[in-house]
């Protein structure tokens, strides 16, 4: 609201251990934000669409800033690590390409040096780039608050725009992607009417795992964005290919019934027409990329 | 008003203190508390690129990180990127190459560019298009800005 | 130093030095509009409307006033009362109150955005929370943002004193058509008898904006002794300066515009709306203050360009000749009166001859930010109009796109619908040129692909210039000039004034100096500045040129009709100075040499162009992805060829943005919802290729060395070129801008 623009005044912490970050996070009762990479929070804040009396900085804390993958265990992901560490990690960009491709295309190069994972995730926007790829991938979310630590599946963490499963204190530490099987690929689209810098209209991810003989899809799941509440995994559409081959034909058929789930809104990004139309293109076109980097590999 | 805080940080080579409020972004502070206004603000919430800078290396817009972050972190702007009395190659290149026409946007493109060209000393059209997509000009249509950064990487390579 | 093109008749036109002001920019150091700053100087902020269209109850602004660290808080009753004074500002006539209203609202807001009141205090976050505080009063109206439901009888009024303009004649009660404009030349119906293949289509387009990327910036301080000085980012100081001395009604002596370096315009950086606000503030603080709009108060709260709707009707033989053309015309002005109609309908069939015509405009207010100047104003939408109309027509006549531009295009004697009769102009051999290109000539293929070609023009104006110079003892000379440079002109003009005097651009120092410190200039704007500031600079040039002729002959004891003067030699019977050598003896022998010229060339430059354009479309997604483009344009003569390549390029951008995605998402309410650069999209750096340039140049006859304005044209052809190659890739004829993706890919659904 232009002349209103403006942060309110605020304290600034930056703990270097979780359990501190946890306990200022609850001791401020609901006035306080937490700050990763900051390129969705300081706008919000910035244009009031929040308000906070306390930001806690958690880029000082050595585990949420962590990058560690080994092919045995999986990827565990600092919530505030940040995407352009993700990208320019080669064994990241082998094993889970789905998340590298949304990492790539959230925001320019310069919010990507600042801008997480964990804080796409946290910020819980129905359009999120990385999120489709965390659902595919089944990565577990490890939150910790003052009481201590849990853990939850990605499909349980948002609940609806902007909400998410977050209790009052808590905050989320890593994110855990298991390990990717042989024969397994995974990619992101996400349309948008320009190029790059801006917010997808519609989104899709897919992962498939073939068999050996890379003649039929073992398993196979699908994951769009910003056509529900929340992203939202495509079950039957996931389940219809199990045991079909990789083709065109079965793609297509796939992104049919992706559609079902897709329960857009109308607003200027798009008519609920478009994207509901858009989510069975990008899910075909997900799943022929994905296929095609299996093939690659 | 909130409390000010000291901050000590590396900007352009130079050790360099400064007092700022927790709301206020490097941005302002490099504007208006040490008067390094070669950063530029065109949209304060990230989306143009003008007031880009290098923060630990990596390209960030200033208007998106606060100051109180940057404790202990090491800041080039436009004002550092041509050394001892001699231009960048990027720069002598926007030049002669007519990159900039109203030139609010070049130092953001200049910073923005060098780090890619840190990375990356030979990049492809698409490449230099991908990487500073988050820079916007207004003016030029970018060709010429394309044009300049090959130039400057050429010119580069063959130094080295 | 560049070496002189070979074969030119000139040493430094047509060459690519730096530009003067360019290490300044490169490096930091340049001073635009907030980066001045001042001991003491406050920071302000500017409350605007939340509503699209309400009458203001009461504004109480007495928490805002005792907020610690606010200096000053100034509303309406802050201004002079304007009420209905007209003033001619340079650009025609305007009402003071209307400009008055949309610097800071008085009874009524008109859009939502309209600045309402303003606050100066030690640093923007305190004047933002101050400007929380003013709590105002509003009684909302309804509102109305689509021109043609503005223009019905029972649509909401925006003011009881605006009454329809017709041709000069008032209406006798008050309308939201501000003026109408009708064009006859011939008898269309007759034109139309006689046509073999007729065809009408309607048009939409939507409010666009400048997308500059500096925001709006003024800097005021009004001393003790009732003198004001302005820092700001202006396109032309002097109209800054009218303005904000009619605005407060003090002596236009009593104001000091300084420009500051400005980061975009297209012309949106002529009207005032910070200067005047913070010139009170200052005024009632007692100290500079400096006002700078944020993003969503550049989209909401200044001038994009109209939103439209246009009818235009074509009618050929079969042979080609076009027969007729009609064309109706509304454009939505915005919340106060003014605006391009009349270019508009003056350039929807200027390229083309024709023997009858008719054009019918009408200029609408309505519950929109006022919009203001956007390069080639209205001649943009009146392109896609005529040449989509045109392709439709070659492609039922079967007659390749450009052959039937040329077999109708206007030439040396055609006579506008409006009137005017073009001197020579060079819109057949831009045609040439676009025929003879490798892109016309390359082969496009592929599914899903198209070509497309559209003709632009613009009138490009001449309007008043001063400049002087005087000579250095080292041989250099100091250019003083009033033209704030928005994209090069320092050079431009700098190398006329060098050629001119036989010495290089290098040896020019060009300075855009203050209102106190030069002749009258009027903007930058109009592509005007090239020609007629360099047509000043080339008068200056002359004018130095005959003083140190005069002072070669004194040396020489001569008459200086005696001295011959070549590519900056003097020379007399076998005696001869350069003119760094002269200019080292000027000191000890006399006085100092100083030139200066004041210029007002009539007319316009008249600078067509032809833009070229491969498209490929997705049909499962409607997106549109630009392959090749080229822009092929008459500059007259090219002073400095780069900066009239970038003037191509950029434009082309622009108006592939202005095509493809921009637009003001307006809700019920009138609010707009993308006030910001992530969702109002203009192209970014992975939207376009590169793009091509080839350079006509057909010499202005009313120009020294032949310029002709260039900055405008280039945005005038892209949509139409879009919109042809679009139908030309899967079928459809797109009759709406933007052509996004959500509607492209309605289209192309509904057509299968």
């Amino acid at each position: 609201m232009g002349g209103l623009t403006t942060l309110s005044g605020f304290e600034y912490v930056a703990p270097t251990d979780l359990t501190a970050a946890a306990t200022a996070l609850r001791d401020a009762g609901g006035r306080a934000c937490v700050l990763a990479g900051g390129t969705d929070i300081l706008v919000q804040l910035r244009e009031g669409m929040r308000s906070a009396d306390l930001v806690i900085d958690v880029k000082k804390i050595p585990e949420l800033l962590q990058l560690e993958y080994a092919p045995d265990s999986g990827l565990c992901l600092g919530a505030a690590t940040p995407c352009y560490q993700i990208y320019t990690t080669a064994d990241v960009v082998n094993a889970y390409p789905a998340l590298v491709d949304a990492t790539r295309i959230i925001g320019g190069w310069q919010i990507q040096s600042r801008a997480s994972v964990g804080g796409n995730l946290c910020n819980s926007s129905p359009a999120a780039d990385s999120i489709p790829p965390l659902l595919v991938h089944q990565a577990v979310c490890h939150l910790a608050g003052p009481e201590g630590r849990r853990s939850i599946p990605v499909s349980d963490f948002c609940t609806a725009p902007g909400k998410n499963s977050l209790q009052p204190g808590e905050l989320l530490a890593t994110l855990t992607l298991p390990p990717q099987p042989a024969n397994a690929g995974s990619a992101y689209q996400r349309f948008i009417p320009r190029n790059e810098m801006d917010i997808a209209v519609a989104s899709a991810a897919s992962w498939i795992e073939l068999d050996d003989s890379r003649n039929a899809i073992k398993s196979a799941r699908i994951a769009l964005g910003a056509v529900a509440p929340t992203p939202v995994l495509a079950e039957e559409a996931s389940q219809f290919l199990v045991g079909k081959a990789p083709t065109e034909e079965n793609f297509s058929e796939a992104g049919v019934l992706a559609r079902q789930v897709a329960s857009p809104i109308d607003d200027m990004r798009g008519t609920v027409e478009f994207r509901v139309h858009l989510a069975g293109v990008l899910t075909q076109r997900t799943l022929a990329l994905a296929h095609q980097r299996v093939q690659d590999s | 008003m909130t409390k000010k805080t000291h901050v000590t940080t590396t900007i352009n080579g130079e050790e360099t203190e400064f007092l700022c409020e927790p709301r206020q972004s490097l941005l302002e502070v490099l504007r208006e508390v040490l008067d390094l206004t070669g950063s530029k603000e065109g949209c304060n919430n990230g989306n143009c690129g003008a007031c880009t800078v290098l923060l630990d290396g990596l390209p960030v817009d200033s208007c998106l990180v606060l100051a109180v972050e940057t404790e202990g972190a090491e800041i080039t702007t436009i004002e550092g990127i041509a050394q001892q009395g001699h231009l960048h190659p990027l720069q002598q290149c926007f030049l002669e190459g007519a990159a900039l026409q109203c030139g609010i946007c070049t130092p953001g493109f200049i910073v923005g560019a060098k780090a890619l060209l840190d990375r990356n000393p030979d990049p492809t059209e698409e490449e230099i298009r991908f990487n500073l997509a988050g820079n916007l000009c207004r003016c030029t249509g970018y060709d010429k800005i394309v044009r300049s950064i090959q130039e400057a990487a050429d010119r580069l390579q063959s130094a080295t | 130093m560049n070496t002189p093109v070979p074969g030119s008749q000139y040493k430094v036109i047509g060459t690519r030095p730096i530009r003067h002001d360019g290490m300044d920019k490169v490096t930091g150091k340049a001073k635009y509009g907030a980066d001045v700053k001042f001991s003491k100087m406050l920071y302000g902020r500017v409350l605007r409307s939340p509503h699209a269209h309400a009458r203001i109850v009461s504004i109480d602004t007495s928490e805002a006033e005792s907020h610690p660290g606010v200096f000053a808080v100034i509303t309406t009753s802050d201004m002079p009362d304007l009420v209905d004074k007209m003033a001619d500002l340079g650009e025609g006539v305007v009402n003071m109150a209307h400009l008055g209203d949309n610097v800071l609202a008085r009874e009524k807001v008109l859009y939502k955005g309209q600045a309402v009141a303003a606050v100066a205090a030690s640093d923007v976050h305190v004047a933002a929370e101050a400007i929380a505080k003013i709590k105002v009063e509003y009684e909302p109206l309804p509102a109305v943002t689509w021109v043609l439901d503005a223009m019905r009888e029972d649509a909401p009024l925006l003011h009881d004193n605006v009454f329809t303009d017709d041709m000069g004649k008032k209406s006798d009660k008050p309308s939201n058509v501000d003026k109408e404009i009708h064009f006859l030349k011939g008898d269309a119906e007759e034109g139309f008898a006689a046509a073999d293949v007729v065809v009408e289509r309607e048009f939409k387009t939507a409010t666009v904006h400048q997308g500059y990327i500096e925001p709006h910036v003024a800097t005021a301080d009004w001393n003790e002794d009732g003198n004001l000085t302005v820092w700001t980012s202006t396109q032309g100081s002097f109209a800054c300066r009218a303005q904000v001395a009619e605005i407060l009604q003090i002596p236009i002596s009593k104001v000091k515009v300084v420009p500051c370096e400005i980061g975009g315009g297209f012309g949106g950086k002529i009207t005032v709306y910070l200067q005047p606000v913070a010139a009170l503030l200052s005024k009632k603080s007692g100290r500079p203050v400096q006002l700078t709009m944020q993003r969503d108060e550049v989209f909401e709260g200044t001038g994009p360009t109209p939103g439209s709707f246009m009818r235009v009707k074509l009618g050929a033989t079969k042979e080609g000749k076009l027969t007729a053309g009609e064309a109706w015309i509304a454009f939505d002005a915005g919340a106060f009166p003014g605006g391009p109609i009349g270019p508009a309908c003056m350039c929807v069939f200027s390229c083309y001859d024709f023997e009858h015509a008719k054009v019918d405009g009408y200029n609408v207010v309505l519950n929109k930010p006022k919009t203001q100047a956007y390069r080639a104003p209205g001649s943009t939408h009146a392109a896609l109009a005529c040449e989509t109309v045109l392709d439709e027509l070659a492609e039922k006549l079967e007659i390749d796109p450009l052959e039937l531009r040329l077999k109708n295009a206007a030439t040396e004697g055609t006579r506008r619908v409006d009137g005017p009769v073009y001197p020579r102009i060079g819109c057949v051999e831009v045609l040439q040129a676009a025929q003879a290109s490798d892109h016309w000539n390359s082969p496009l293929e592929g599914p899903n692909r198209g070509r497309g070609v559209a003709l632009g023009f613009w009138f490009n104006c001449g309007l008043k210039s001063s400049a002087s110079a005087h000579v250095n003892p080292d041989g250099t000379v100091t250019l003083t000039e009033g033209s704030t440079d928005i994209g090069g002109s320092r050079a431009s003009i700098a190398m006329q004034l060098a050629e001119t005097l036989g010495i290089t651009a290098e040896e020019v120092h060009p300075q855009v100096v203050d209102t106190d410190s030069v002749g009258y200039t009027d903007v930058t704007g109009g592509s005007r500045v090239t020609f007629a500031t360099g047509l000043a600079a080339y008068k200056v040039g002359l004018d130095i040129e005959g003083q140190m002729t005069s002072r070669a002959a004194e040396l020489w004891d001569c008459s200086p009709e005696n001295v011959r003067v070549e590519s900056g030699v003097y020379s007399h019977n076998g005696d001869s100075l350069t003119f760094a050598e002269l200019a080292e003896k000027l000191h000890a022998t006399g006085e100092a040499v100083v030139g200066r010229a004041t210029v007002a060339p009539d007319g316009a430059t008249n600078g067509f162009g032809a833009h070229l354009v491969d498209v490929e479309v997705d049909p499962d997604t409607g997106k549109t992805t630009i392959l090749r483009y080229t822009v092929i344009q008459d500059a007259g003569k090219a002073i400095h060829p780069s900066y009239v390549e970038g003037q191509m390029q950029g434009g082309a951008v622009q108006g592939i943005g202005w095509a493809l995605n921009e637009e003001y998402f307006f809700d019920d309410q009138g609010q707009m919802k993308n006030a910001s650069f992530l969702d109002y999209r203009i192209p970014t750096f992975l939207d376009v290729p590169m793009i091509d340039t080839i350079i006509v140049e057909v010499p202005n006859p009313d120009h020294p060395y032949g310029v002709r304005g260039v900055g405008e044209t280039p945005i005038v052809p892209p949509p139409a070129a879009i919109a042809i190659a679009i139908h030309n890739a899967v079928g459809v004829r797109m009759t709406e801008l933007p052509m996004s993706p959500p509607k492209l890919w309605k289209a192309i659904s509904d057509q299968s």
